[in-house]
């Protein structure tokens, strides 16, 4: 069974947001929410700065608390890919997953339901990346099956550096910053 | 020097900080406690076998607990952003999910409330229907019955109040939340108040003073408590330790030391401690005070809860 996973190249992403502008046009996201966006994050002191420039979204975590805590069942982990998902009829609102998030990467639609990044997972089940990881004009994406050994995301991050966002909150994450 | 962190989110209710509830969770959380503390009285009072006299608490908290306890679900109801859909909630049962216990719980509660206001009706509904009267009638020549009633009440008062605590350590996003010690003090709060507004309500002045007493005890219990918590967050993770500075010089210092510490806990204790030593008359005040800061603790832990967060320090602007 695959286990969908995206690695991101942060010596590669310059912070145009095509990304971001992709998936608001293939998702309908509303005007004024994301479902991913752009984080720039310095460090160090003046003049040996360091800037990480990151595309971020849903981590599609392995032990998903926003899945764990729903009372309804909405927020479920979807097959094939282990992509974390909610079911727009079965959301009652509760907004009990946008806290136990600690990305902070929910969000409540319009409409009343809980809302967030998909994966695409319309466009993965017809063999094709995830809207934000088709347009990037620096192809710092890599998106694929971290399950298997010979995908491009395996391989990737088998060769390079990798960290993900916030280890501690212990929801393993399956978003990767190559560095 | 922290990070300088830039985002290009800014979704309502996450950005710039978490505030995804408003007043309508702390005010369910603090009716839940309150309520969970009534049935828990009241079930002491039934295996007591008080409820023989007339002037029995056990024939207002029942009745009182109904009526709170629905305005609790409909400040959880006005809290939903989907309303339409709130039957879903039946129509599964999530065992990771506590609000998915919470929603099976009430369903409980509502039924052993009204079994247990049944065993000593307040005059004017025992006036208002003959069932009523009926039923009050063969509960009350069946002790057995009334004693199971009460366990029944215990048991299910004890569910609830941990409940509204565990409903938000659950989330083990926010560091202040994280751990185990809000169930048991959030129960204890809910003891807290109940027993000080069943000093309020008793008409039996013995009766009363016992329940300042109880008050007494649960007011202690939750300071221990809140000290437990403190410690256990300062010896934790760095968010945790952050999540601690929030009552500790943070944003929530004077509403936590003043309101929940002070005025809900420390000065009620002093006075009701006083009283219940005959070195002053029995007043509203302490009971008072007791119930307002049982709500002020709700607010401010739901409140400075979204605020914390495991990558504490981080703020998040818009550039």
């Amino acid at each position: 069974m695959a286990r969908y996973g995206m690695a991101i190249d942060t010596r590669q992403c310059v912070g145009c947001m095509d990304c971001v502008v992709a998936c608001r046009a293939e998702n309908g996201v509303p005007a004024g929410l994301a479902r991913d966006w752009i984080a720039y994050e310095t460090t160090g002191a003046f003049p040996t700065l360091q800037m990480e420039i990151r595309s971020e979204r849903c981590n599609h975590c392995d032990r998903p608390p926003c899945v764990a805590c729903c009372p309804t069942g909405a927020s479920h982990v979807a097959q094939p890919g282990h992509i974390v998902l909610v079911t727009h009829g079965e959301c009652i609102g509760c907004k009990a997953c946008l806290a136990s998030c600690p990305y902070d990467a929910r969000f409540v639609h319009p409409e009343g339901y809980a809302d967030k990044c998909t994966f695409c997972a319309h466009r993965v089940a017809d063999g094709l990346d995830p809207a934000c990881a088709s347009v990037c004009p620096s192809r710092c994406f890599t998106f694929g099956d971290l399950d298997d050994p010979n995908s491009a995301i395996s391989r990737t991050l088998a060769s390079r550096r990798s960290h993900t966002l916030l280890p501690a909150a212990g929801t393993g994450p399956r978003i990767f910053y190559l560095d | 020097m922290g990070p300088e962190f830039y985002i290009t989110r800014h979704n309502e209710l996450i950005d710039p900080v978490v505030a995804v509830w408003s007043w309508q969770i702390p005010v369910y959380l603090f009716l839940g406690g309150w309520v969970a503390g009534m049935m828990i009285l009241t079930g002491i009072s039934l295996l007591r076998g008080r409820y023989a006299q007339r002037s029995c608490v056990c024939s207002t908290l029942p009745v009182v607990g109904l009526a709170l306890l629905s305005l609790g679900m409909l400040a959880l109801f006005l809290d939903l952003e989907h309303k339409l859909y709130v039957w879903r909630l039946y129509t599964t049962f999530e065992a990771s999910s506590p609000m998915s216990w919470g929603a099976w719980i009430l369903l409980l509660v509502y039924p052993v409330l009204a079994l247990t206001g049944l065993v000593r009706p307040p005059s004017l509904l025992l006036d208002l229907s003959r069932t009523v009267r009926h039923a009050s009638t063969w509960l009350q020549s069946r002790p057995h019955v009334v004693r199971a009633a009460g366990g029944l009440s215990i048991g299910a008062g004890m569910a609830l109040g941990i409940y509204t605590g565990i409903l938000l350590s659950a989330l083990g996003a926010r560091p202040l939340w994280a751990g185990g010690l809000l169930g048991p003090l959030f129960l204890v709060s809910g003891l807290s108040t109940a027993a000080a507004f069943t000093h309020l309500v008793a008409s039996d002045p013995g009766e009363s003073r016992e329940f300042a007493l109880v008050d007494n005890m649960a007011l202690t219990a939750e300071i221990a408590i809140l000290a437990l918590f403190m410690l256990g967050l300062l010896s934790g993770s760095s968010a945790q330790v952050a999540a601690a500075q929030l009552f500790l010089g943070g944003a929530y210092t004077a509403p936590f030391w003043v309101l929940v510490v002070l005025v809900g806990i420390v000065v009620p204790l002093i006075v009701q401690t006083l009283a219940v030593t005959h070195r002053i008359a029995h007043t509203p005040v302490a009971p008072l005070l007791v119930m307002a800061g049982g709500l002020a603790l709700r607010f401010v832990f739901v409140q400075a809860g979204q605020v914390s967060h495991w990558a504490h320090g981080v703020s998040t602007l818009v550039p």
